[in-house]
């Protein structure tokens, strides 16, 4: 029955983990660029003189860092509000989440070098009187368990939410406020000196990390290439991940959920799959983050920061993966160089951004591209 | 005492766990060697007081096109969420073939035993591609680990390929649904039931708001399909009726009022006092 001139099926892709760039210039051109910084931002950074103009100086590599940190945090929320519909506002939660399992280890590489000098307890419980470690901060000694717990603490806290949400059936706007309600939540429960987490003041005065101190140039320029590789590893999980069949009926989910179940699909199974591997990636963010500002406090699971995140994925341009990048890094450039000018402004353009976005080019920063080149 | 009937219970000589019954849907196999692939029997729906349907009495044959006609409140909705499984009567019967006893089925297992049912409004997924819409009617497995994993094999893509043929749109495989015409994505709609290989089709007004060529090709589509599946069409267009009909069924106040060819029924006085004329 297959005519040869029936192609139509060659658009659904044979292995969706092959070809994966396959006529996606955007994630082409977002690999090709974090490539090339791999390689020239470390040779300008230790190759080049200071004197020299080509020089890039060591805050520019962490700022750098920092805004791919963002950029993968932009990214997994993408992969739920672009393609599964569910607008997270409490994707700073685990992006926090995943900082504070970093934290952790940070906190116990110090070791006696604190200011108490206690070989096990962090400053903190010191200074709060504490006589021993409490059972969940075991392990965090060793890397690859905090590099686990990073994404399983996440995983497990977006699991345990994403399946009392979708299985209520919690949809739209409702879904937005609890997961607002749910790290407004944290932040309240992470400020109390009784939860074990520092509190007020977080986990900070951190050390080295894997033995090598963070205040040396090469560990920064080596969690700047680290961060690198995860946004480019995540890009192209996520990017199988939507061009697999399971990524089809997501996008189905998000236009007609309704229909979706009526073909037999359980929506709240692909729900909550998309949104527990978003909390993983956002958590990964977060604890790339860390080593990199070398703080994390509460004020991380603030809701006005998972707002922010939102607006980033919607400058890009949701649903594109790649936008969501962009818009995660160039909002935060831009916020450096307006801050560095008027501070007091920031907060207004980012919501007259939003707003402008909103109404003017609702595809973002690649639509509008886009855009341009369908007319030329 | 209370304590003890579970365990004898279980450990009854005779016992047959659950496990090792058959699975009803694997088991008994449509069995349609009598003719008939549908049978409603004495079928009675009431709200309220209300007899939607009132000793509704119905076969449909195996490979047949059947035309269901009636006024508004006649009851031809009611019968459709019966067959498959949106209503339970008070009372009657409904099987699928000889062996599948539709009251005592779920919705779900009913559409997988082979009942398909296109609704009156068309809901195509705009955002996706027509085969992908195809593909994501497509049976098979359906969750997500195997969805995530799954690629399409041949088979696959020529049962997508040759249903894109025979809805007629081989040359809009790769546009999206959304750009569809309204007569188009009825036709996508059907290709969409058409995937899940049902034996039986219930077709829901399919040329409500179609233009007059687009009706012509709905009428070849549906006449194709039947033979190979059984086609219920319920339907307000007579000239559409007319052209596609070979048996007709005039339901009135929730029950069977003339059964037989256009011509027969248009004939009929009872029917044209119905239907004022028409």
């Amino acid at each position: 029955m297959a005519s040869p001139q029936t192609s139509a099926t060659r658009v659904i892709p044979e292995r969706p983990w092959r070809r994966l760039l396959h006529g996606d210039m955007g994630g082409r051109i977002l690999l090709g660029t974090l490539a090339v910084l791999i390689v020239v931002i470390p040779i300008l950074n230790q190759g080049v003189s200071p004197s020299s103009p080509f020089h890039v100086s060591d805050y520019t590599v962490n700022l750098l860092g920092r805004y791919l940190c963002f950029a993968l945090l932009a990214l997994a929320l993408d992969l739920v509000w672009g393609y599964a519909g569910i607008l997270s506002l409490g994707h700073g939660a685990f992006f926090a989440l995943g900082g504070y399992a970093m934290g952790m280890y940070l906190m116990r590489q110090i070791g006696d070098r604190g200011v108490y000098g206690d070989p096990i307890l962090p400053d903190f419980m010191v200074f709060l009187g504490w006589e021993q470690l409490p059972w969940f901060w075991y392990g965090f000694d060793q890397f690859w368990f905090a590099a686990l717990m990073v994404l399983l603490v996440p995983g497990v806290f977006g699991f345990i939410f994403g399946w009392l949400a979708f299985r209520s059936r919690v949809t739209g706007v409702y879904l937005s406020i609890i997961s607002q309600a749910m790290t407004y939540a944290l932040m309240l429960a992470f400020f109390r000196n009784e939860m074990g987490f520092g509190g007020n003041n977080g986990l900070t005065d951190f050390k080295d990390i894997l033995g090598f101190s963070l205040a040396d140039p090469q560990t920064r320029l080596a969690l700047f290439v680290a961060s690198a590789v995860a946004l480019g590893l995540a890009y192209l999980l996520c990017r199988s991940v939507v061009r697999s069949r399971a990524g089809r009926v997501v996008r189905a989910v998000r236009d007609a959920e309704p229909r979706t179940r009526s073909l037999g699909y359980r929506t709240d199974h692909y729900k909550l799959w998309i949104w527990t591997l978003s909390a993983m990636l956002a958590g990964l963010a977060g604890a790339l983050y860390v080593p990199q500002v070398g703080i994390i406090n509460p004020s991380e699971f603030s809701p006005l920061n998972s707002i922010e995140v939102v607006v980033w994925v919607a400058v890009g341009g949701r649903g594109t993966l790649y936008g969501a990048a962009l818009g995660g890094a160039l909002v935060n450039y831009a916020q450096t160089l307006l801050t560095a000018m008027i501070a007091e402004l920031w907060l207004f353009a980012l919501g007259g951004l939003f707003v402008a976005v909103t109404l003017f080019f609702p595809r973002g920063l690649v639509g509008l591209l886009k855009r341009r080149e369908d007319r030329s | 005492m209370s304590l003890l009937d579970r365990p004898r219970e279980v450990m009854r000589r005779d016992r047959v766990f659950d496990f090792m019954m058959p699975n009803p849907l694997d088991a008994a196999r449509l069995d349609t060697r009598h003719g008939p692939i549908l049978y409603l029997e004495d079928i009675t729906v009431s709200f309220d007081g209300f007899k939607a349907l009132d000793a509704l009495t119905l076969y449909i044959d195996v490979g047949e096109l059947r035309c269901i006609i009636g006024p508004n409140g006649a009851g031809k909705s009611t019968m459709m969420d019966v067959i498959t499984g949106r209503i339970r009567p008070d009372h009657g019967q409904a099987w699928l073939g000889q062996r599948l006893d539709l009251l005592r089925m779920q919705e779900t297992d009913i559409s997988r035993a082979g009942i398909g049912r296109k609704f009156q409004k068309p809901t195509v997924f705009p955002e996706h591609r027509v085969v992908e819409n195809l593909e994501l009617a497509m049976a098979g497995p359906r969750g997500v680990w195997s969805t995530l994993r799954q690629h399409l094999d041949g088979e696959a893509r020529d049962h997508i390929d040759s249903v894109l043929t025979e809805i007629g749109l081989e040359s809009a495989g790769h546009s999206r649904a959304g750009q569809l015409s309204h007569g188009q994505k009825q036709w996508l709609e059907i290709g969409m039931l058409l995937m899940q290989n049902p034996q039986v089709l219930l077709v829901d007004e399919p040329v409500a708001g179609m233009t007059h060529q687009e009706m012509d090709r709905t009428g070849e589509l549906l006449q194709r399909l039947a033979g190979r599946h059984s086609v219920v069409v319920v339907e307000h267009d007579m000239d559409f009726v007319r052209s596609i009909a070979r048996t007709v069924t005039v339901l009135h106040q929730g029950a069977v009022l003339a059964e037989g060819s256009m011509d027969a029924i248009q004939a009929d006085p009872r029917v044209v006092e119905v239907y004022l004329g028409e």
